[in-house]
């Protein structure tokens, strides 16, 4: 769309320690390009919705912190004068409008003639696939377009940057899954700089540009999904992004030597303890008289498109393994395991 | 036939207690339209003792009024701006400013009233004025207002209505104005009815607060029992009745119509 579509997005040492004295967010420091998606991805209460609630306006960083859009440091504007658009987990769509009047709302806070919002909420409305509800009010809608109707409003005013605190938390999983598409198609096509927070990991993997994963008020890891999935540089960002078994074991002659056997490794001069992670579809089940790693399978949950499968005595704690669901593998049966050398990753020794 | 037993005695007694409730009521309206109580009905009916109530207390009864309605604007103008910035603010300041706008309900409106005249005895024309009264009305009718308002603000997770409201650009008193006024509406329609008949009725403050030339209905009331016929009290109660059920159903009604609309 426009040009004026988007601005880059600096934060400098942004801290927040609320009145009770309790620290929600240590120092954050983070660039965002013009037209990037950034999804901030954490477990409750890491501080991820502060960040997020900084850059709006909402909250303003303890001294030494600031904000900058364009280079332009908007750390003391108020948000009504950020241009920002904002997506609410629990949308905070106004009851006493309508939709096209809540859609259109930013629009005529800006003094747009009524002409010209009438065809850019219609423009909208088509955009988001709402169309024909305009006339509703938002208790007649369904969570999904009540969703649809929050996108709608905060993109109405083509804002500088597009805030998005858990916009699909709060539906069911089939529906998450379909406006998550549409949500990813939209961004695209509106080229907006977004900042995505959310605590589900597959909806930061599907969006994100990038993604920033946040512990306990601070950043444990900023990359491209498969970077963050495939090369977690704490045992915190392996156990929250995807499922992950951590081994800790001892490295000899290019081998990770494990209780059912050894795995190769790709760096062979490594030596001594290390914790590694293996990810459960990197596993695979080979017959047990040649592998060079093997153990038990303890139990089988089959769940349709894949099963998983627990295996013991391979491993100092059980392996997590998800494998094909044509494979025929029974409880208390032996099994090889194979794990090629790039699957395992090792992390920095104590990683927490 | 246990059933219609029990659906019977149910209904005697309610019936009792509301006859017990309004049989009062009804005798005292009809003795305002007896000739001569003393003697009973069969002295004739007449509009005499209503005529005579009227262009005795017009004054009063209008000042009556005035008094409400200015009651109302002011509690409307405090009260709701109060009850959003507790709302949207909380913390403990927003807390302990509740508390003490609520303290009125609390403390006896004779205690109330001493206070006032205390403080403002001093200031002869005010003192002298219904701007004194007015006050006293808005310092008892204020809670009222702040919670039934807040009551509702309460309900529908106001902070983030005005932080998406905000978010799309617009100020505060824009947020307040196309935002919170209109879904606080069955909070602010509740609160006005209850702050207009609190002030109609109210007794206590306007007794130790009023001057012979600043009465109030209810003050006017006590005024006729003491110093006039019988008759014309009863009357008087008959037109306080006449004035006050049709505003309060009006109201009622108004408040009904907003709260299914949205």
């Amino acid at each position: 769309m426009s040009d004026s579509h988007g601005v880059s997005l600096r934060l400098e040492a942004c801290a927040k320690t609320f009145p009770g004295g309790s620290r929600a967010l240590e120092p954050v420091t983070l660039e965002v390009a013009r037209g990037e998606t950034v999804v901030i991805l954490g477990p409750s209460g890491c501080g991820k919705t502060t960040l997020l609630r900084i850059i709006a306006g909402l909250e303003a960083p303890d001294a030494g912190g600031a904000v900058f859009f364009n280079a332009v440091d908007v750390t003391k504007v108020p948000i009504e004068q950020r241009k920002v658009g904002m997506v609410f987990q629990s949308y905070a769509l106004f009851p006493n409008m309508s939709v096209a009047e809540n859609i259109g709302y930013g629009l005529k806070i800006r003094g747009v003639a009524r002409a010209e919002r009438t065809a850019r909420v219609e423009e909208l409305a088509k955009l988001t696939g709402i169309e024909g509800f305009e006339r509703r009010r938002i208790t007649q809608l369904s969570g999904g377009q009540r969703q649809r109707v929050a996108l709608a409003r905060a993109v109405a005013v083509q804002p500088s940057v597009l805030l998005l605190d858990e916009p699909l938390t709060a539906l069911d999983a089939a529906l998450r899954e379909r406006l998550r598409g549409e949500l990813d198609r939209l961004l695209r096509t509106l080229e907006i700089t977004t900042i995505y927070v959310t605590h589900d990991q597959a909806e930061a993997m599907a969006l994100g540009d990038r993604i920033v994963v946040m512990r306990n008020g601070a950043i444990a890891q900023i990359g491209p999904p498969r970077e963050i999935y495939f090369s977690p540089q704490s045992r915190f960002v392996a156990e929250f992004v995807g499922a992950a078994t951590i081994l800790e074991a001892t490295i000899e002659n290019g081998t990770l030597r494990l209780p059912g056997g050894r795995i190769k490794i790709a760096n062979g001069a490594l030596a001594g303890p290390v914790t590694a992670m293996v990810r459960p579809e990197a596993i695979g089940i080979v017959p047990p008289e040649h592998a060079a790693l093997c153990g038990r399978v303890e139990s089988v949950s089959f769940v349709g498109d894949r099963q998983r499968l627990v295996v013991t005595g391979a491993a100092d704690r059980p392996l997590v393994v998800s494998v094909a669901n044509s494979i025929d593998v029974k409880m208390g049966e032996r099994v090889g395991l194979a794990i090629e050398p790039d699957a395992v990753r090792l992390l920095p020794g104590d990683g927490r | 036939m246990r059933d219609r037993l029990i659906l019977g005695s149910q209904l005697l007694f309610t019936s009792l207690v509301a006859a017990f409730l309004i049989v009062p009521a009804i005798l005292s309206m009809l003795a305002g339209i007896t000739v001569n109580y003393f003697r009973g009905i069969g002295s004739g009916l007449t509009f005499q003792w209503v005529v005579a109530v009227w262009d005795l207390y017009a004054e009063t009864i209008a000042r009556s009024f005035l008094i409400a309605v200015a009651t109302l604007v002011v509690t409307l103008l405090i009260g709701v701006p109060a009850a959003y910035a507790f709302n949207v603010r909380g913390g403990r300041l927003a807390r302990t400013m509740e508390e003490v706008i609520t303290l009125p309900l609390a403390i006896p409106g004779l205690a109330i009233a001493l206070a006032l005249l205390l403080t403002y005895n001093g200031f002869g024309d005010f003192r002298r004025s219904w701007l004194f009264i007015l006050t006293g009305h808005v310092v008892f009718t204020l809670p009222f207002m702040v919670r039934a308002v807040m009551a509702v603000l309460s309900g529908i997770d106001v902070k983030t209505l005005d932080e998406s409201a905000a978010s799309l650009g617009a100020g505060p008193w824009r947020r307040f104005r196309d935002v919170i006024v209109p879904n606080a509406r069955p909070g602010i329609l509740a609160g006005a009815l209850a702050v207009v008949t609190l002030s109609l009725g109210e007794f206590n403050l306007t007794w130790m607060l009023h001057t012979p030339l600043t009465k109030t209905l209810p003050v006017g009331l006590a005024d006729s029992y003491a110093s006039m016929r019988l008759e014309i009290a009863s009357a008087y109660t008959l037109v306080f009745f006449l004035m006050i059920i049709p505003l309060l159903v009006a109201m009622q009604l108004l408040a009904d119509r907003s709260g299914t609309r949205s």
